[in-house]
């Protein structure tokens, strides 16, 4: 693979998740992870209480890497240690939102650190059984998966009586076979059970209530996956330090498009702006080019627009309200500042787009994506999304017509909130954000 | 394995091949082996089924729907509802190599629609035939070598433009490099 890490690392940059795989010589093998000191945070782990290690996960402030961002304790916290059922756990390397390119890495070139961190989670929830979805794109990382898995079992880290405990886990590879919605939760769970991959009907919420066979169930991203067991290493106090009150550790963000220098950044959630993982940490963009726009979190999230000035309400120290103006640049790469403006930190994939960009280009390109991977269980999913690609294809080709827009629009809107599942808002909120962001080039299509 | 591809296209009645007809001890043994990793449901190895068939045979007949279903105690519409929803897989032959060229926004950006033009061309098929999924093969070329379709995000957007050639994922790719790329595959 191309090295997209920068070497030395960027100032801002601080490797958890990276820190041993960027180092030259380093392998997938385990006696490569042990001489790194692999496996300590296991054992470890084993001498804690199992509530203990969710309370660590909890005092992390660690959110869920995966796109939903949901808080990762919170989630363990829905399985019930001793309620008399299996358990599973599902690890999700579907790693198919647009602009999303971090766990692959992890999956190729560290997969010990994932199973390290898989074994802690087992622990901790009582799962005596846990499967690791890698999309089948990913035909050696299956593979480099599958060997390490056996060598971790070899040496007694996983499988019967894990380092001695008495706990089994078994641990298992399992391959997608080419559709993006099988990264949605319950796609994922009716893939693993064999099934055509329906999202399943919403409640119950959580696959932690009813998930794989019908049975409490974990579903977590592989990168959060790996987070657990730096949190039992580095301790829940020193790792929630690294990030913000509401987001804790690292994040690694991937920054593609117009940039100079694109590539994967592990960097403390909070510490740096836009403007700073732009223009500092990617090396701005190509000579002579301005910013037009930014895809913050993989290519569901809504889109910014660079001469943008958000009005934001802050909290005082006296809980009073007070409005702020920010730039666009100045928003700080975090879950909540995101969230603040509209969008959201969501998987971290952040597409950069020049000013030789064509907006309705690059949404329609989103929209066929959308539309190739509507699973075609709700109406309004199925139809919206061919139809939003079928609109922006023809105003591009020069058929704009002046009702477009609007139609564009009200195909997004009755999607959002009406579907099964959250593909709904990521296929509209693609085609809401860039109309109301710049009307202008739509417009262009019709003049 | 060809004859049965003809019978589809052409309507023929002819003697068929049939894919179930040629697996061997050792390809069985490897099934079990998979369908042993859920313990809980049988049915779970569907997909790793269907893997392990399209691997060894290409793509997947109705012998192989009929060969996974009965060993995993279902029906063959519950295989076959399988092959016509996930575009990995195929009911009819591939070229040996598959080129798959990434088409979402980062790798477009970076010029893959001129990529996978160029490897078309390079390969002598029509840039503009489009694969249109439901168990049917990508466009392919006469000689049964290459097959070049696109794909949506590879997860490589840092190294946009990139396509998956056979198992090999390809990053950074230049459409001047393309020819020399094909060539090598030779
Ligand atoms: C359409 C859709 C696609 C998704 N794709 C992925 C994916 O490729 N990888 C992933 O980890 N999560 C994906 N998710 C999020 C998962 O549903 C789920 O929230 C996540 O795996 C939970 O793990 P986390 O809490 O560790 O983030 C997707 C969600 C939706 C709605
Ligand atoms: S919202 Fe779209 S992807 Fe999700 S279940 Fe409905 S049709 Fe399928
Ligand atoms: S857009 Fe091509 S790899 Fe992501």
């Amino acid at each position: 693979m191309a090295s997209l890490f920068q070497n030395p690392p960027h100032p801002k940059e601080r490797r958890i998740i990276f820190e041993n795989l960027v180092k030259p010589g380093y392998a997938p093998d385990i006696e490569t992870y042990l001489a790194h000191g692999g496996y300590e945070s296991l054992k470890k782990a084993v001498t804690m209480k199992p509530g203990e290690i969710v309370d660590a996960v909890k005092a992390a402030n660690l959110r869920g890497r995966g796109g939903a961002g949901f808080p990762c304790g919170t989630k363990w916290g829905f399985i019930k240690y001793d309620d008399g059922k299996d358990h599973y756990i599902v690890v999700n390397g579907d790693e198919s939102e647009p602009g999303t390119f971090k766990d692959r890495y992890i999956l190729h070139e560290d997969p010990h650190q994932l199973i390290e961190g898989l074994a802690i989670s087992a622990f901790a929830t009582n799962t005596r059984l846990a499967y690791i979805y890698i999309r089948c794109e990913f035909p050696h990382a299956a593979r480099i998966v599958w060997n390490a898995i056996k060598e971790a079992r070899a040496k007694g880290f996983i499988g019967k009586n894990m380092l001695g405990t008495g706990f089994d886990l078994d641990i298992y590879v399992h391959q997608g076979a080419g559709a993006y919605i099988c990264g949605e939760e319950t796609s994922l769970l009716e893939s693993l059970e064999g099934k055509r991959p329906y999202p399943r009907i919403k409640p119950p919420y959580f696959p932690a209530v009813l998930g794989l066979y019908m049975k409490p169930t974990i579903v977590n991203n592989v990168e959060t996956i790996c987070h657990v067991a730096h949190i039992i290493r580095l301790g829940a106090a020193e790792y929630a330090k690294m990030g913000t009150p509401g987001d804790g550790g690292t994040r690694t963000f991937g920054v593609s498009g117009d940039v100079l220098r694109p590539g994967v950044y592990e960097i403390p959630c909070g510490a740096v702006t836009l403007r700073e993982l732009i223009f500092d940490v990617c090396g701005g963009l190509k000579p002579g080019r301005t910013l037009k726009a930014v895809i913050p979190g993989g290519s569901s999230a809504k889109v910014m627009r660079a001469d943008e000035v958000y009005k934001i309400k802050t909290k005082g120290p006296d809980g009073t309200m007070t409005d702020k103006e920010l730039p666009m640049l100045d928003i700080v790469m975090d879950a909540s500042s995101l969230q603040s403006v509209g969008t959201m930190i969501g998987s971290a994939g952040v597409m950069v787009l020049d000013d030789s960009r064509d907006m309705v280009w690059a949404l329609n390109n989103l929209n066929q994506f959308y539309a190739h991977e509507s699973c075609g269980q709700c109406t309004p999913c199925r139809e919206g999304s061919l139809w939003m690609s079928k609109m922006t294809t023809r105003m591009l080709a020069g058929g704009g017509q002046p009702n477009d827009s609007k139609n564009l629009k009200n195909i997004a809107d009755s999607i959002a909130g009406r579907t099964i599942c959250a593909f709904g808002e990521a296929c509209s909120w693609p085609t809401q954000s860039f109309l109301a962001k710049f009307p202008e080039e739509f417009q262009k299509t019709v003049d | 394995m060809r004859t049965e591809e003809k019978q589809r296209n052409h309507g023929m009645i002819e003697m068929t091949t049939r894919q179930a007809d040629e697996i061997t001890p050792a390809f069985v043994a490897e099934a079990d082996e998979l369908v042993s990793h859920y313990p809980v449901s049988k049915r779970s190895a569907s997909l790793p089924l269907l893997h392990h068939w399209q691997n060894h045979f290409g793509f997947v007949d109705d012998s192989g729907v009929e060969w996974i279903a009965a060993r995993l105690d279902l029906t063959p519409i519950n295989i076959l509802e399988l092959v016509t929803f996930y575009p990995w897989f195929r009911r009819e032959a591939a070229g040996k190599v598959i080129i798959r060229v990434c088409r979402t926004l980062a790798c477009a950006m970076a010029g893959s629609y001129d990529v996978k033009e160029k490897f078309c061309e390079a390969v002598g098929l029509d840039p503009h035939s489009e694969h249109h999924g439901f168990g049917s093969a990508p466009p392919t070329t006469a000689d049964g070598k290459f097959s070049v379709e696109f794909v949506e995000c590879l997860a490589s957007c840092g190294s946009a433009p990139v396509a998956l050639i056979g198992d090999e994922l390809v990053e950074n790719i230049k459409p001047a490099d393309v020819a020399s790329l094909v060539k090598n595959l030779q």
